[in-house]
């Protein structure tokens, strides 16, 4: 049964629906609509829209879906509520507007989520990035328990504190479809309005990937790979092209992100991983902010 | 008297930190604004402020302040500088018992211009936790962006600027249920503005609204709601307009353990668990939400079961998982897993508490095949740290492999093998304790001590913490100050609560690896565990001292009985006596010591030294045999049989005659007195 009936809403947005009306929303606000980056990467925060612009003082504002890959959270399709493969929604306002959450609870009304009959909070919970060196304090953003957004205000990229700190808002997209759609399980999302669910679209994809993350991926390969991502984007900060060093840095991140799910770090290890990547990211911030001077 | 209010206005504060800083704005005022005399100062804290009230007077009376400075003696220089720092000028000096004293007239000043200046400085350094900067604050951090700030004295505004904000008089209400802003006029008319506009502003109030809101809806479903109070502090913090409200759990779900579901409950979603009257777990759940909404709550609640729904849907998952294979299925992954990077693997401290579960077992006295199940709890006690549910939950470390072990004896001892952990926790081997609803007032009953089972138990907790200390004792990585990042200190406190609940007599000693820093590390917990509680932690040290034993439950009877000697009119007057002899001897071997050797019989001259050579003798004997048997409070009538030699020594005898051979002799016997009564403790350690 679906939840949102009882409310005035008639029709829930299929999944494809709440991207555009988000992408509406947020380009009325003055937001660049920006296409997903095409390098695989953890989270929409390591876009460069999002982790570069940060940095320095002039202002920005964009809005963007990302793909989101994280091996070890691959269920073979099995979970209703895990993926390896999902969809964030990213906003970055910079600086930080002073009527911040009232833009985001009015871009929750526009997906059908009003305020009035449901219970919005915003609950502490600091962002911390180790592998981009980056920090935030922000909030969980729950409605009627369920996690449907993180906000955060930015303070630090790169290892830099940010002039400017912005505004960032990355919301699940599955998971807020799932709640707005009332569906327990994510494959059974409406895509869109033709009949289309998200397991059709991602449900072998998933399958396949999970066994490529846990048991196919040669880690021989993904350590070299992950050497070369590594020398790669520290030549290229040298000659301060730092936006295609940018590329290596993320290149390396989501490597360590496959080898982990592999099994073949050790603890001692993961934490030497994590300082080299992060590292990287500190010298592509530094040659960002450099190449803006 | 003018009535002073003050309101800062934020985003979210996180729930943790506002009672704390509501206290801290009222320590400000009582502070910064010591010259207004404020009275009747009182916060208010809540998701999005924190205020303080206060009755102030009008203005701050001139004062005549001395402030003293250099000595006379100093050279001009210094002078000079004082009264630079002070702006003051040569004449304004007075010279007092030595000093140089400035004489400084403060003259009165109204209170306005005072609170500008001083909050203005004090705010500005306010004390949060973690703090951020936003778009608009420049370099100024607050703890989430700060909006208004509304500072009054009666009806004025006060002008106050923190950061990018300057005071005035507006506030606002609930976020969704009353939007928009009002003006505040004074500290009462906010406060009642404020529940017009469905905010609670007093969180006590705050507070007692949750409790009967989640009663009632209990109380009318014949059903108990599990006040945790923790839980109760923090959702007061997150709602300004509590609506208690109640949803059900899946039948399918109550198959899960109850802690599963409850931490679930607890630290995902902020629940309060609910159980029948019986104490059953009840299928329902209750929570608290921020809003009144137009369908009663109806949306609210279907949205949270299925919030629930998804996350027990989550643990079930790994719960079937998990029980596919028996827990020493999992027993070799721990290879895989770090313990720490010096010390090897889980898999190797889980062979090393095997060996000491079965040892200590053996030591408390059951037999080989109850020794032997705890050998087997030691060994698996740690395996399921690689099941899915505890990598999922850390929290339900231990109670997990509560559930997956078969033999019950070996699963009470794996799920109570962390207790100890805090002071208010449950000991080992008791039935369903688990860590979140463990009621603290209920502790094991004495006579249960004695029964294998919970001696299995208590031996695989000792063995966890005995290794833990061991291996990192090996690796010279203990407590310094106030940095234990391994909780070691807590560990040897488990120790100590765990044999002296048990009467458990066991050989520090020997179970410490024979480091005897370690086995002081240990009696140290107990020290500064007594001294916490406000008991005598002297006689503690006074006895181990000279303890050889290094068993706390001896320690322990020896330091009681000691302390009651020492209450006693014999055991005050001896150890006058002792301290009086001591001295002597402390003083004398300064000069030609130490005076120390057996005493020659054949220079006892005076019938009074020959009498407390002989009493020496005998309590040494009665002393020694009420020691090994254990009589304590007869060890200690060894001690006030001395009393009265001592006494008529003291009196009638004089130490240092001119005779060597003499002096020294008695020199001898004043050793010998405190050595026979070291026997018991080493006095001079004893305070008072």
């Amino acid at each position: 049964m679906n939840i949102l009936n009882t409310a005035s809403y008639a029709d829930p947005m299929s999944f494809q629906d709440i991207i555009l009306t988000l992408h509406h929303f947020w380009g009325k606000q003055g937001c660049v609509i920006l296409q997903p980056y095409d390098v695989e990467m953890g989270a929409g925060t390591f876009h460069p829209a999002t982790t570069l612009r940060a940095l320095g003082r002039t202002p920005w504002r964009a809005a963007y879906v990302q793909p989101s890959r994280r091996p070890s959270d691959g269920r073979y399709g099995e979970n209703p509520n895990r993926l390896q493969h999902y969809y964030q929604y990213q906003v970055i306002i910079k600086p930080s507007p002073v009527d911040a959450q009232e833009l985001l609870l009015r871009s929750y009304r526009e997906i059908g989520l009003d305020p009035l009959l449901h219970d919005f909070r915003f609950v502490e919970d600091d962002w911390e990035s180790p592998t981009l060196g980056a920090w935030g304090l922000g909030w969980e953003v729950w409605c009627d328990g369920m996690e449907v957004g993180q906000f955060t205000y930015f303070q630090q990229v790169g290892g830099i504190t940010l002039d400017a700190p912005s505004f960032e808002m990355t919301y699940g997209l599955e998971r807020l479809a799932m709640y707005v759609q009332g569906v327990e399980n994510v494959f059974d999302l409406r895509y869109n309005d033709t009949g289309i669910t998200y397991g059709d679209v991602f449900l072998r994809a998933e399958k396949e990937y999970s066994t490529h993350n846990f048991e196919a991926a040669d880690a021989d390969m993904l350590s070299r790979h992950f050497e070369d991502a590594e020398a790669e984007c520290n030549t290229l900060v040298q000659r301060q092209l730092a936006l295609p060093a940018y590329d290596y840095c993320i290149k390396a991140s989501h490597l360590f992100n496959l080898l982990d799910a592999r099994g073949v770090i050790s603890v001692a290890e993961r934490a030497s991983y994590i300082a080299r990547v992060r590292a990287l990211a500190k010298v592509c911030a530094e040659a960002w902010i450099t190449g803006q001077a | 008297m003018p009535q002073f209010f003050m309101e800062l206005f934020s985003e979210e504060i996180p729930a943790r930190m506002q009672a704390a800083a509501a206290k801290e704005l009222v320590s400000i005022i009582e502070q910064s604004l010591n010259a207004l005399a404020p009275r009747e100062v009182r916060g208010f804290y809540g998701p999005r402020r924190i205020a303080a009230r206060a009755v102030v007077e009008s203005e701050a009376p001139a004062v005549e302040i001395e402030i003293r400075g250099p000595k006379l003696t100093a050279s001009a220089a210094a002078v000079d500088g004082f009264l630079r720092k002070h702006q003051a000028k040569r004449e304004n000096l007075i010279e007092q018992n030595g000093y140089f004293v400035l004489v400084r007239l403060d003259v009165a000043r109204p209170a306005e211009s005072l609170i500008t200046e001083n909050l203005t400085t004090a705010l500005t350094q306010f004390p949060w936790p973690k703090s951020m900067r936003w778009g608009q604050s420049g370099a100024f951090a607050w703890v989430r962006p700060l909006r208004r700030i509304v500072c009054l004295l009666d009806q004025d505004v006060i002008p106050i600027t923190i950061g990018p904000i300057t005071s005035a008089n507006i506030s606002e209400g609930h976020r969704f249920l009353s939007p928009g802003t009002f003006i505040v006029s004074s500290a009462e008319q906010w406060e009642l503005e404020l529940e017009r506009r469905f905010v609670i502003a007093d969180a006590a109030k705050r507070r007692a609204v949750i409790k009967a809101g989640l009663r009632q809806l209990t109380a009318s479903r014949d059903l108990d709601v599990v006040m945790d109070e923790a839980l109760l502090d923090e959702v007061t913090g997150l709602v300004e307009w509590p609506v208690a409200l109640i949803g059900r759990i899946e039948p399918r779900h109550m198959e899960l353990p109850p802690e599963v579901r409850e931490l679930t409950m607890k630290e995902n979603q902020r629940y309060f668990a609910v159980r029948h009257t019986n104490g059953a777990p009840a299928p329902w759940f209750t929570f608290v939400s921020n809003i009144e909404a137009e369908d009663g709550g109806k949306a609210i609640v279907a949205g949270n079961e299925r919030v629930l729904r998804a996350r027990l849907a989550d643990a079930e998952h790994f719960y079937t998982l998990d029980r596919r294979h028996p827990l020493d299925f999992y027993l070799p992954k721990l290879k895989f897993m770090t313990f720490h990077t010096k010390l090897g693997s889980q898999f190797d401290r889980a062979l090393r508490i095997a060996n000491l579960a079965r040892r200590i077992a053996m030591a408390l006295g059951v037999n080989a095949e109850m020794a032997a199940r705890a050998e087997k709890a030691g060994l698996l006690c740690k395996a399921d740290l690689v099941t899915g549910m505890v990598g999922e939950f850390p929290e339900l470390q231990g109670i997990m492999g509560g559930y997956y072990a078969d033999d019950p004896v070996v699963a009470a001892a794996i799920r109570t093998h962390y207790l100890p952990q805090g002071p208010s926790d449950p000991l080992p081997g008791g039935g369903a304790i688990d860590h979140i609803t463990a009621d603290p007032s209920r502790p094991q009953p004495l006579n249960e001590y004695f029964k294998p089972e919970i001696k299995i138990a208590c031996a695989v907790a000792l063995a966890d913490k005995f290794d833990m200390l061991r291996e990192f004792f090996s690796i010279d990585e203990m407590p310094s100050g106030a940095g234990d990042p391994y909780g070691l200190r807590r560990t040897a406190l488990g120790i100590v609560r765990i044999l002296i609940a048990g009467n458990y007599r066991l050989n520090l000693y020997d179970w410490c690896g024979e480091n005897v820093t370690l086995v002081e590390f240990i009696v140290e917990r107990l020290r500064v565990q007594l001294r916490n509680e406000g008991r005598r932690h002297d006689a503690l040290s006074a006895v181990f001292a000279v303890d050889q034993s290094f068993d706390i439950v001896r320690l322990i009877l020896v330091t009681d009985a000691v302390l009651a000697f020492q209450a006693t009119e014999d055991g005050r007057n001896l150890l006058a006596a002792y301290r009086r002899g001591v001295n002597i001897l402390r003083i004398e071997n300064t000069k030609d010591g130490p005076h120390e050797g057996a005493v020659d019989p054949s220079l006892l001259i005076d019938s009074i030294e020959i009498s407390l050579s002989h009493s020496l003798d005998l309590s040494e004997e009665s002393i020694a045999q009420a020691l090994s048997a254990e009589e304590y409070t007869s060890a200690m009538m060894g001690l006030a049989n001395l009393r009265a030699p001592v006494d008529a020594f003291f009196e009638g005898v004089t130490v240092n005659v001119d005779d060597p051979a003499l002096r020294r002799n008695r020199l001898r016997l004043l050793a010998r007195l405190r050595d026979v009564m070291h026997r018991i403790a080493d006095f001079s350690k004893l305070e008072g």
